[in-house]
């Protein structure tokens, strides 16, 4: 976690804020002064946030939709490959090839298939499980999981400036200003 | 979820509005903060200590859990000649509670999805109980029909498609192998959805947490969560497919558990209502379920500011509605037994309502069609004791149900030769009950050492989640 491009031994600075709607107003403020190497922190899930960040859609729908494509091929290939190469066996004289019968298993692994790329595409696109992180320095940062609202601008950003990012988001009436260290 | 929470509301005072509401007991009770919501929850968890009653229904589930152990080891040391399967009731109280515990299970996906999609706020308080209901009951489920080839190691080569040395595959064209199927995919992605949703939850208990070891635990199950704006950005959106995913999921899991049967030619089973019916009386048994979960859970946790009258009412509206589908499903079944005009099925049909099962039949009908007619009156849906003993006698008809589906059509097929009677064995019982005690333990962990209730989702339906975009105060 070593920013060497950065002078200081930062993260960053951490607005703290009691109040989801002065949370989504500071970040507003924090991205027309320029800011954008920043993230907003919540107890819960704030759409206005993302809109405020100026998040890009996320990949995730393209995502699970080849996930479910490739599940559904996947079944319906190994379907086909086992019930006419690897072994054919005739019930009731239906062609090896009776592909209605195996709409059910096809529907199921397309299920599978998306499912799994929904959720380990999320965590890996959240870059999750990360076991430590520069804001979990923060003392108080243990209630944002409660009832707190966080601001970090990160030192990365270009605009930092120790003193003046400082004054910046005193300046959004926060109930304190930390410094994080990395 | 939280969307339209977050919305600016600009709602006028319509007086029809606020007459409905006031008739309509709200989704969570009033003055709850972010606070308030997430330390009654997580107190539940992180409290040192255990209430006496735990331990007490613990003790009686846990009891019945090791019934089940004994059950499982006599009969892989014996075989299931133990049970009263015989020919032709070749499958009996093994795929009865097969279907019973999956159909129970629909209704946490119902709950956690498609009320999701629906956007119906009152599904938050009880999602996640009711998907851990789900996946227990899956896990009771699967049980049965592994159990039922005696020798479970051996059964996985047909049952799971994979390079063997006999050089075998599974039969796919069999309605069997797309319940292994659909049953595999339900249970994974049911848990992927039910962990998905505990994540933030988990981050929210590691940093209330006390004590070392709890911290540690709760860490590593919290992956690291902290709430950043742009992970909740794309956790909203896996949430949000994962409810689309389910969606069909789930009602395509009854329905293919359903082609168990109808795919046959046996009469009684071999018939195109049965895949909506299935479908129709697992949501029904699953909220009678949540219900007969839910009403104790409520009491002695004193969660009833989140699981509100509100809840109770709507799950009762909800198993008012299933019903009927199910008696409608009687109805048919018993029409076209006689306007079909086949001799086998209205033979069936009579033996159900006349044969030697017929006071089973006639029960399930008392309860599945006539009973649940109650739930029309708001007095009984206000009525909590009596609501849970309906809920428990409609997990009761709906067992039932099963089983005269199963063992009547089985006792009396084509060939009146053939023709025999089933009667289950102690161990049959002791199998049954044995799961419950299996579900009723895991359960009492779950609640014990999980929050019972998502709390994030909580928060967002509390006032202090509203956005206020003019500044007053």
């Amino acid at each position: 976690m070593s920013h060497a491009e950065t002078p200081s031994s930062l993260y960053g600075l951490m607005a703290e804020f009691e109040t989801a709607t002065e949370l989504v107003h500071a970040t507003e403020r924090a991205r027309l002064a320029g800011y954008r190497k920043m993230d907003a922190f919540s107890p819960i899930p704030i759409e206005e946030l993302s809109e405020a960040l100026d998040l890009p859609r996320t990949r995730l729908p393209k995502l699970v939709f080849m996930g479910g494509l490739v599940g559904g091929l996947a079944g319906f290939g190994l379907q086909v490959w086992a019930s006419t190469t690897a072994y054919p066996m005739n019930i009731g004289g239906r062609p090896d090839l009776s592909w209605p019968q195996f709409i059910p298993v096809t529907f199921e692994t397309t299920v599978l298939g998306a499912a799994l790329s929904a959720f380990i595409g999320m965590w890996a696109l959240n870059k999750l499980p990360q076991p430590y992180h520069p804001v979990f320095n923060v003392p108080s940062f243990a209630r944002a999981s409660t009832d707190r609202f966080f601001l970090c601008i990160e030192s990365a950003d270009p605009l930092f400036d120790r003193n003046g990012t400082a004054a910046f988001l005193k300046n959004l009436h926060p109930l304190g200003v930390s410094e994080v260290a990395p | 979820m939280a969307e339209t929470q977050h919305k600016v509301q600009h709602t006028g005072g319509d007086a029809a509005l606020a007459a409905l509401h006031a008739r309509t007991p709200a989704v969570i009770a009033p003055g709850h903060s972010f606070e308030s919501v997430t330390e009654s929850i997580s107190h539940i968890v992180l409290s040192k200590r255990t209430p006496i009653g735990w331990f007490f229904g613990f003790a009686i589930a846990f009891a019945l859990l090791m019934l089940l152990n004994v059950t499982i080891a006599k009969l892989l040391l014996t075989g299931i000649g133990i049970w009263g399967n015989n020919v032709p009731v070749g499958w009996a109280f093994d795929i009865i509670n097969f279907v019973w515990w999956i159909g129970i299970g629909h209704a946490g996906t119902l709950i956690s999805a498609i009320l999701l999609l629906f956007r119906q706020q009152w599904r938050t308080s009880i999602n996640r109980f009711a998907e851990a209901m789900t996946l227990f009951a899956v896990a009771c489920a699967a049980m049965f029909p592994l159990l039922h080839t005696g020798r479970p190691w051996l059964a996985v080569y047909w049952l799971f498609p994979y390079p063997n040395t006999m050089g075998l595959w599974p039969q796919f064209r069999s309605p069997l192998i797309w319940d292994v199927f659909a049953v595999s995919t339900y249970g994974t992605v049911s848990a992927l959805f039910w962990f998905t949703g505990l994540v933030p939850d988990m981050a929210t208990l590691r940093d209330r947490a006390k004590s070392r070891t709890a911290k540690v635990i709760f860490g590593m199950l919290s992956l690291g969560w902290r709430g950043s704006a742009r992970h909740w950005h794309r956790y909203e959106m896996a949430y949000l497919l994962l409810a689309g995913i389910s969606t069909p999921l789930v009602l395509s899991v009854h329905s293919v558990v359903s082609f168990d049967f109808a795919v046959s030619v046996l009469p009684g089973w071999h018939a195109t209502i049965f895949p909506p019916y299935f479908v129709a009386g697992a949501i029904y048994s699953g909220f009678a379920m949540v219900m007969t979960l839910a009403i104790p859970l409520r009491k002695y946790y004193q969660l009833d500011g989140f699981i509100t009258m509100r809840h109770i009412h709507n799950m009762t509206k909800v198993m008012l509605v299933t019903g009927m589908i199910v008696a409608y499903g009687y109805a048919n079944e018993a029409f076209f037994a006689w306007y079909a005009g086949n001799t086998y099925e209205s033979a069936m049909m009579w033996n159900r309502m006349t044969g030697d099962y017929a006071f089973f039949y006639w029960s399930l009908i008392a309860i599945n069609a006539v009973m649940i007619q109650l739930f029309w009156f708001r007095s009984v849906r206000d009525n909590i004791p009596l609501l849970f003993v309906l809920s428990l006698l409609v997990n009761v008809g709906m067992w039932l149900e099963r089983f005269i589906i199963i063992v009547t059509s089985l006792s009396h097929d084509f060939l009146p030769s053939s023709w025999d009677l089933y009667t289950p064995t102690r161990w049959d019982f002791a199998m049954f009950a044995g799961t419950i005690g299996l579900f009723l333990s895991l359960f009492f962990l779950f609640i014990r050492f999980l929050p019972a209730l998502a709390i994030f989702e909580m928060r967002t339906i509390t006032p202090e989640a509203k956005l206020k975009m003019e500044h007053h105060g």
